[in-house]
């Protein structure tokens, strides 16, 4: 993994310097480390000669750019209506027994956080969740509880977690 | 409940086409005024919701004098009960590329983005793959045209047109002020044809097909075929394209679950329709002389009685309230109002009466709202509180 300001360097490098490449870059960051810091939007701001706080007023603008930390693993629970009414509330109990967090936590290893999220635009499926960028449909919490093993095998065998 | 019209499937967008070269190669070499006709003769109108029509914006931009123009395809589909999109970009992206290319052709640009919503992610690499494919294929037939993605982060109000030129210019994803439109001052400031992808899909219909066949479905006022997106309490969720001007009822019948209490016509930002309406409510856009038009970015929710239509307009709100944009007062304050409000009668804190205080409130948002999120709040909150007030209280 990058150090972070040779990550934002790269970003910048491969999408521009402009205002308009703002974005791309904040997703990059948010890509690998998972969350932005302080520390990375005042060296996005640097490195694209802005304000720091207009940086962080984008940033904190969009619900998929977190600017807390965040665990190795996002899990986004959707909590629209359709999946509200096909047992959203059960997958989420099934999580927060399996990983002992609830909503807004990050398990003290590092490996999980736990957010819930607007509708994730598979309604015919419900209930829906999003691990990082994969999308998880019709869940049952013996389903969910089969893909969190999945996750926790993986960043076992996995190197080192982010810290 | 008997109505003269009958659920009518069409089978135009998923049909499996592998001649996208050739519908490219043919439209390109038409003039742009013959293209913008066939459009308005089809009399196709957007297909994201607001139902603007598609030939006189790509027409009023067309004619706008400048160097540089973008075509953008919206893919932020975040309308709760909504997911055509993503299933058109999976199964048939090249019938969008091509529209998108032909839009360009027709006003004048040589770029186009697709805005893609952050929760499609997984899209990025398929779809990158078929833009690889589509720009070789431009490139051997010399028509200069490039198509770049750009990802949208989670945030629904990146959906409305001027919001989502913020977000690609790195802003804050703030709607702006109309006028000046999109087709003057777009995209960075330039003239830009901003269009829904199902729209995008149906231009290729009409390019391939001619306006007459597009035309010819549907009724007076709302032409063509239109996805939905069927979910809630149904035993067949998915997507249908069926023709437009079909009667609520007509749809309760094939998609129920001869249990249904109530629909959800365009999602959360769209009205509640009671089974005692469904007969006289017609699916398309408003123009009809008799009973109820109500238009729709094709997401179609189901519920049946077991279900608390308080919890419905509860979850409603919460979203409302997430994801306004807080720019304008009355969006921003007012959703926040109205979520307090209904908790404070269901708990007997306010009496009934303050249900019609709220109403009034919802009404001033859809006067004083900046952009159509505010605007729209009070569809669904009036639709609920006017029909289902017992269940707000009790």
């Amino acid at each position: 993994m990058k150090p972070i300001t040779d990550l934002i360097k790269d970003l910048a490098d491969q999408h521009g310097r402009d205002r308009h490449n703002l974005l791309p870059i904040l997703q990059g960051v948010v890509e690998q480390e998972k969350y932005l810091s302080e520390y990375s939007m005042i060296e996005i701001a640097r490195e694209l000669d802005l304000p720091a706080t207009e940086v962080y007023g984008t940033a904190t603008f969009y619900s998929f750019l977190e600017y807390t930390k965040m665990g190795k693993n996002v899990i986004r629970i959707c909590k629209t209506i359709t999946c509200s009414m096909k047992g959203e509330k059960q997958i989420l109990l099934a999580i927060e027994d399996m990983l002992k967090i609830k909503v807004g936590e990050t398990t003290p290893d590092g490996k999980f956080s736990l957010l819930q999220t607007n509708c994730l635009g598979f309604c015919h499926k419900a209930p829906a969740m999003l691990i990082n960028n994969e999308v998880y449909t019709e869940l049952t919490p013996e389903k969910v509880r089969e893909i969190l093993t999945e996750y926790l095998n993986q960043t076992n065998e996995g190197g080192p977690n982010v810290n | 409940m008997s109505t003269s019209y009958q659920l009518k499937r069409a089978d135009f967008i998923f049909k499996n086409e592998n001649d996208w070269e050739d519908v490219l190669r043919k439209s390109i070499s038409r003039p742009p005024n013959e293209l913008i006709n066939e459009l308005i003769s089809s009399e196709l109108k957007g297909r994201g919701g607001a139902g603007f029509p598609t030939g006189l914006k790509w027409k009023v931009t067309s004619e706008e004098v400048n160097d540089v123009k973008y075509v953008i395809c919206n893919a932020d589909e975040g309308e709760p009960g909504t997911f055509k999109d993503r299933e058109i970009l999976s199964r048939v992206p090249f019938k969008v590329l091509t529209a998108i290319a032909i839009c360009g052709h027709v006003i004048g640009a040589r770029t186009g983005y697709i805005y893609l919503r952050g929760e499609y992610f997984f899209l990025q690499n398929e779809l990158n793959k078929a833009i690889n494919e589509f720009e070789y294929y431009c490139k051997e037939i010399k028509f200069d045209f490039k198509i770049k993605i750009f990802m949208g982060s989670g945030a629904y109000i990146c959906g409305e047109e001027t919001a989502l030129f913020e977000s690609m210019e790195g802003k804050r994803g703030e709607p702006r002020n109309k006028p000046p439109y999109p087709s003057s001052f777009g995209y960075m400031g330039k003239p830009t044809v901003i269009n829904n992808v199902e729209t995008l899909a149906h231009t290729y219909t009409i390019f391939k097909y001619g306006s007459k066949r597009f035309y010819d479905l549907g009724v007076q006022y709302s032409r063509g075929s239109k996805l939905f997106s069927v979910s809630g309490d149904t035993p067949k969720p998915g997507i249908y394209e069926l023709e437009l001007g079909m009667s609520l009822a007509d749809f309760v019948e094939e998609f129920g679950d001869d249990d249904t209490k109530a629909v959800q016509v365009g999602g959360a930002s769209g009205f509640l329709v009671p089974r005692k309406r469904f007969a006289e409510t017609n699916i398309g856009f408003q123009g009809k002389l008799v009973g109820i038009s109500l238009p729709t970015g094709g997401s179609m929710m189901l519920f049946n009685s077991s279900r608390s239509m308080f919890n419905v307009l509860d979850n409603y709100l919460n979203f409302f309230a997430e994801e306004s944009c807080g720019q304008c007062t009355p969006c921003r304050v007012g959703c926040q109002q109205l979520l307090k409000g209904i908790k404070a009668v269901k708990r007997g804190e306010k009496n009934a009466q303050y249900l019609d205080k709220m109403l009034k409130l919802a009404e001033t948002m859809q006067f004083t709202a900046k952009c159509g999120l505010g605007q729209s709040v009070g569809n669904s909150f009036s639709s609920i509180v006017e029909n289902f007030r017992e269940e707000m209280i009790y």
